[in-house]
């Protein structure tokens, strides 16, 4: 009696699981099948039939050709690198101070990248752009960049719990030896940041890489397209071929779910490490 | 020759030269912007011109005299909605993939997945999913003999649009909450249940008296962003349907970037922006002095 009843509870869990996944995964299904139909066969079949051919790369080709596609991966990527590069190297320098520093502006400090959070960009946005605008970034790279670098209140939790858990010893051991105090941060501390700093490379590969905002305000020019912007254009110029849209759509898809499913162990740790601050 | 200094020197130098830049770049695009943003709310600048001549509170007399703008508010409603919706799914799956299952990690994978797919291409795949004649949802529906409901128009109806789409950022984020859930169920220590079975509480009464009172923190959080993700929606209207039909899905970011950037209205928008900026206070305001008290008890 007792156990069938959990058998019944066993099913409903199942059985709800069972539809978000259908959920999460009907949308892009529906996508992947008419990414490979011709535009013939997409007007002359339903939009869930499957493809006649897994093979007719076609669609991609016409993406990657006319849509500006290549271009649009090779600007996101540059400026996925620069930003990263100074981000991962600002915030681990203003950890690194907040961590093994005492003086007497650090409340301050820290307060400063705390109360920035409150302000959602997203609101100053009108300001921001006069900004761009007069340091001569608007429409060139360095504006998406500028605006990525800054380390932000989570980060700097981040780092800061990790720096907490390096023993002061080897500060203390390298000075004994003569270090500076500069080849602690790069010898020492940096390197011991790394789990840190490899689950913040992608987690922000993945927000800037799905940026549309910044990109679409700062960069309107043709050749500065990225994925997000590229793909936007490309919807606008052939809104009725639903075919050639789902292959731009699964290309521009692709590289973030590969990454998770290889690496979703960094994400998940990244997620909940940044909300349960 | 750094290295030959004191250290009470080194460490003055090395505070001062890994601070100034990120400082720099903290003060030049937040709090820069946010100052200049009260500037111009006075002014009606617009965008280009040197002078930006002062007009005082006219900007705000008109954001709260014209109806027509917190009108749009309306159309940020659905995503609360929805967001409220997604958090009550959100908790149910975390708290069915944090019992012992067969699979449950393959679970949790697959209903994390949209979070981190990109914005604009899962936009355009639901303007696939909800186009009326070809698209897959009428299609479904229409096999499953709904044939009346199968005609439907998501994203032309003004009064369905701004659910089609904040059903669409329900499909986005709920995985997020529900990791996030999770995390905050696998803190709660297992010891507390035991006492629970062993005292004879079936698992409701552990859902209700144990597992749901250790999570409000969490759930408290996870609502707070629910509220300021709702005022601040933008990408998916803006991708989707450009605000329509008729400007029945317009977002109030929207219509704050369209008073900028299509109307010159520079002045008018700042005064938009900092009154939003002032709701997204007031919540967290809120949300601090919410949590403060929950910690006291």
């Amino acid at each position: 009696m007792h156990s069938s009843k959990f058998r019944i509870q066993d099913l409903f869990k199942y059985l709800t699981l069972l539809i978000g996944v259908f959920v999460v995964l009907f949308p892009p299904y529906v996508v992947i099948i008419n990414a490979f139909k011709s535009r013939d066969e997409f007007n002359s079949s339903s939009s869930m039939a499957l493809p006649h051919n897994f093979f007719n790369f076609e669609n991609f080709k016409v993406v990657f050709e006319r849509g500006g596609l290549l271009s649009g991966f090779g600007n996101i990527l540059i400026i996925i690198v620069v930003s990263l590069a100074l981000n991962i190297l600002f915030g681990t320098m203003v950890a690194y101070v907040l961590g093994r520093f005492d003086f007497k502006l650090k409340p301050i400090v820290f307060g400063a990248y705390l109360v920035a959070t409150i302000i959602p960009s997203i609101t100053t946005q009108v300001a921001t752009f006069g900004i761009i605008k007069s340091l001569g970034l608007y429409n060139t790279m360095g504006a998406p960049i500028v605006l990525y670098i800054g380390a932000d209140v989570i980060q700097i939790i981040l780092y800061l719990q990790f720096i907490r858990n390096i023993p002061y010893d080897l500060d203390e051991s390298a000075m004994v030896e003569g270090a500076s105090l500069f080849k602690i941060y790069r010898s020492i501390i940096f390197p011991l940041l790394t789990p840190a700093t490899a689950t913040l490379i992608i987690l922000k590969t993945i927000s800037i890489y799905n940026d549309m905002y910044i990109p679409y305000l700062y960069m309107p020019k043709q050749s500065l397209g990225v994925v997000t912007t590229v793909l936007m254009r490309f919807q606008g110029v052939n809104t009725a071929d639903w075919n050639l849209i789902c292959a731009a759509i699964l290309v521009i898809l692709l590289p973030t779910v590969i990454l998770y499913f290889f690496l979703q162990r960094y994400i998940f740790e990244g997620v909940t490490s940044g909300a349960v601050k | 020759m750094f290295g030959t200094l004191s250290y009470r020197k080194q460490k003055t130098i090395i505070i001062v030269s890994f601070l100034l830049i990120p400082l720099i770049l903290l003060a030049t695009f937040t709090y820069y912007p946010a100052i200049k943003l009260i500037y111009y709310s006075f002014t009606n600048w617009d965008g280009y011109s040197p002078e930006k001549p002062w007009v005082g509170l006219d900007n705000y007399r008109e954001v709260f005299s014209n109806s027509d703008i917190f009108k749009v508010f309306e159309h940020n409603f659905a995503y609360f909605a929805m967001g409220i919706v997604q958090n009550i799914i959100a908790i149910y799956f975390a708290v069915v993939l944090n019992s012992r299952l067969r699979g449950r990690n393959m679970f949790r994978i697959l209903l994390f997945l949209p979070y981190i797919m990109n914005g604009v291409a899962v936009a355009f795949m639901f303007g696939y999913v909800f186009d009326t004649t070809n698209g897959s949802l009428n299609l479904f529906l229409s096999s499953l003999g709904l044939k009346h409901l199968g005609e439907t128009s998501w994203l032309g109806t003004e009064g369905l649009v701004n659910y089609a789409l904040a059903s669409t950022g329900l499909w986005r984020f709920m995985g997020y909450n529900m990791v996030i859930y999770i995390a905050s169920l696998q803190a709660i220590p297992k010891d507390i249940y035991e006492a629970a079975k062993i005292d004879g509480a079936g698992s409701w009464q552990t859902l209700w008296k144990i597992t749901l009172p250790n999570m409000k923190p969490v759930i408290q959080l996870n609502l707070f962003l629910t509220v300021t993700g709702a005022l601040e929606v933008f990408d998916l209207p803006f991708v989707l349907t450009k605000g329509g039909p008729a400007g029945a899905s317009q977002t109030y970011v929207q219509r704050v970037v369209e008073t900028a950037f299509a109307y010159n209205n520079y002045g008018l928008a700042s005064a938009m922006s900092v009154i939003l900026l002032f709701f997204v206070v007031i919540v967290l305001a809120v949300q601090q002095l919410v949590l403060s008290r929950g910690g006291n008890k």
